[in-house]
């Protein structure tokens, strides 16, 4: 056991890959803690971001401004009563919630949080992920029909109609960014997720760039499509309360509930990294390929623990602004504690930095590397976490006949013609450039 | 690389997919017989993945347990299930279903018994990486030929083309 978890250390590839299983799991651990964290803090950054939006002060009560708040409610409803309607399909009720954490959480096996950092690189990854993620709308459909009661039933057909529909254009979309990375000079595209984040590297191009406009409409489509396919505002018509109360999940209670909230974010941060991975180069920090001196590698470098401190400077000018009345004792010290956490993970991200820039000892600067990856990944997949929660609080929902119109008669056309531009400017780019080459 | 494949996998997932199946045709249930139905297709995709056939595998997910089952769940949950299930079952067919599945079964293992010294007496390991680009040659053809089966391929794309407008318009009085 200690050979095996000892000899992955020094290899290039991922778990998976090299074929250890040991660390594949310590993997899978880390990457499904590191979701439900997410989770965790996107329900708070969620109800804060609304209630600023709307002019309120959203949760303020629990913790200093309400930073224990997700962890008070997670013990409301573990602790809540969990109700099975007496009509309802026992055990098709009961498996509903599985169906949909299952999908959202089989596809992190295959996203890739750096080139060695992800758990098997997979020769169909992407295929994978848009398989295992259109098996979610499974748990909603199923979970609709077993409450055997009117407002589920009609949110689960809203909601499986408008995954499928918009399942279509989001694949099309994904297809022309997979014909951007046959492009490469080995003339091989790939499926696979790391594969495709080396090809943006070595054509020096995020696919967002490629051929302007047709990647930046690809993504926009995709961007479109994939708030759809998770359920969201404005395409949140499955949950849409003003006429449906809660939509699919109405008779859901307690930790069953939850567990579908749990499986909807996964499924957002999911999404958001397949987009990442696709159009926004990945793991990549901004222009590897332009700024590559090793001392622009340093000052990238220092960015994770640029950021956490940050961090710890808001919570320390939130200290500092706390009312001095005694009645706030408590919550100050918890804040001050807070922004000190903060600080310590900062402190030991830049000396990891300058330990890794300065030593020659290739553990440090690997892992060094390592940071790095998964910061730039994890900031580009924050942008579209932050995405989702502005567009809740700016758009109004779309109505049903509006929705499919978009998504059928809009998205799918749009979106074909993406994909067969591409194509032709993939075949007539390099016989320009020949003719040019001839001509000039 | 190591085969991962172990026997114990092939007989976890060969098991289920037989078990589900036998759900799927004794659940009067539909949406339980659909469920069993799904686990059937997952296992089966499992066992393309231990075939070295990944591509096959993730298309098998997609289109089967992904997209087909939905749509099957989707006019399943509009039919009146509770009517349905307490109902009599008037189709006397199941003698000529057991005699063709008898026959079928029988088919496969003189397939087996006969054809012995066609399949390989080892588990021979294919090379992983390259097959989803091998399918896409034999399709499309590579390096300027055309491709094994491009022909066929385009012509079956052809007629589900024309089955799909058909379908469109036949439900459609007015287009």
């Amino acid at each position: 056991m200690v050979t095996s978890f000892m000899s992955y250390l020094g290899s290039n590839l991922t778990p998976g890959t090299a074929n250890n299983q040991l660390w594949a799991l310590i993997y899978v651990l880390i990457i499904f803690a590191g979701v439900s964290v997410a989770v965790i803090c996107m329900n708070w950054i969620e109800r804060k971001a609304l209630a600023h939006f709307q002019v309120r002060l959203g949760p303020m009560r629990v913790g200093p401004h309400g930073l224990l708040q997700p962890i008070a409610d997670a013990l409301k409803l573990m602790l809540k009563e969990d109700i099975i309607p007496a009509e309802a399909d026992q055990f098709v009720f009961w498996v509903a919630p599985l169906i949909g954490l299952l999908a959202s959480f089989t596809v992190y096996t295959v996203i890739p949080f750096g080139p060695s950092q992800a758990v098997s690189d997979m020769n169909i990854g992407i295929l994978f992920m848009l398989g295992v993620s259109s098996l979610g709308v499974l748990g909603i459909v199923v979970a609709g029909w077993a409450s055997n009661s009117h407002y589920p039933l009609i949110g689960a057909l809203r909601s499986s109609a408008q995954m499928v529909s918009y399942e279509v254009a989001m694949g099309l979309a994904i297809v022309s960014a997979i014909l951007m990375t046959s492009l490469n000079a080995s003339g091989t595209g790939s499926l696979s997720m790391i594969e495709i984040v080396r090809a943006q590297q070595q054509q020096h191009v995020w696919f967002i760039f490629k051929f302007f406009p047709l990647g930046l409409i690809a993504f926009f489509i995709f961007a479109i499509a994939m708030v759809a396919e998770t359920n969201r505002a404005p395409f949140d018509l499955a949950e849409a309360e003003s006429e449906l109360t809660a939509g699919f999940h109405t008779e859901y209670s307690g930790l069953r509930w939850s567990l579908f909230m749990l499986a909807e974010y996964a499924a957002m941060i999911a999404v958001s990294s397949i987009a990442v991975t696709l159009w926004l180069g990945g793991w990549m920090r901004p222009f590897p390929n332009l700024l590559h001196a090793p001392a622009w590698d340093f000052i990238f470098s220092l960015f994770p623990g640029l950021t956490f401190g940050g961090l710890a400077a808001i919570a320390l000018i939130g200290t500092a602004r706390m009312p001095g009345h005694s009645f706030f004792r408590i919550q100050r010290i918890g804040l001050a504690g807070f922004a000190a956490v903060l600080g310590f993970i900062a402190l030991l991200l830049l000396v990891i930095a300058i330990a890794g820039w300065s030593a020659d000892s290739s553990v440090a600067s690997r892992f060094n590397q390592g940071i790095g990856y998964v910061y730039w990944f994890v900031l580009k997949v924050a942008i579209f976490m932050y995405l989702f929660i502005w567009y809740r609080a700016t758009w109004p929902r779309y109505r049903f006949d509006q929705l499919m119109r978009i998504g059928w008669k809009v998205m799918l056309p749009i979106s074909l013609g993406v994909l067969m531009l591409t194509a032709i400017w993939a075949l007539l780019e390099p016989i320009v450039w020949e003719w040019l080459k001839v001509h000039l | 690389m190591n085969p991962v494949a172990t026997p114990w996998f092939f007989y976890a997932l060969a098991g289920l997919a037989v078990a589900s199946g036998v759900a799927v045709i004794t659940r009067r249930n539909a949406v339980h017989a659909a469920l069993a139905l799904i686990v059937t297709l997952l296992s089966v995709a499992g066992l393309y993945l231990m075939l070295y056939a990944p591509f096959v595998a993730g298309v098998q997910i997609i289109v089967y347990a992904g997209g087909i089952m939905v749509l099957f769940l989707f006019v399943i949950m509009l039919v009146n299930i509770e009517r349905s299930s307490k109902e009599r079952q008037f189709n006397r067919m199941w003698p000529v279903a057991l005699a063709a599945a008898c026959g079928l079964a029988a088919l496969f293992v003189s397939a087996i018994v006969k054809g012995r010294s066609l399949f390989p007496d080892r588990m021979i390991s294919l090379p992983e990486s390259s097959n989803t680009q091998q399918i896409a040659g034999l399709l499309y053809g590579e390096a300027g030929r055309m491709g094994q089966y491009t022909f066929a391929f385009e012509i079956a794309s052809l007629l589900l083309l024309v089955a799909i407008l058909g379908a469109v318009i036949m439900t459609k009085k007015k287009i």
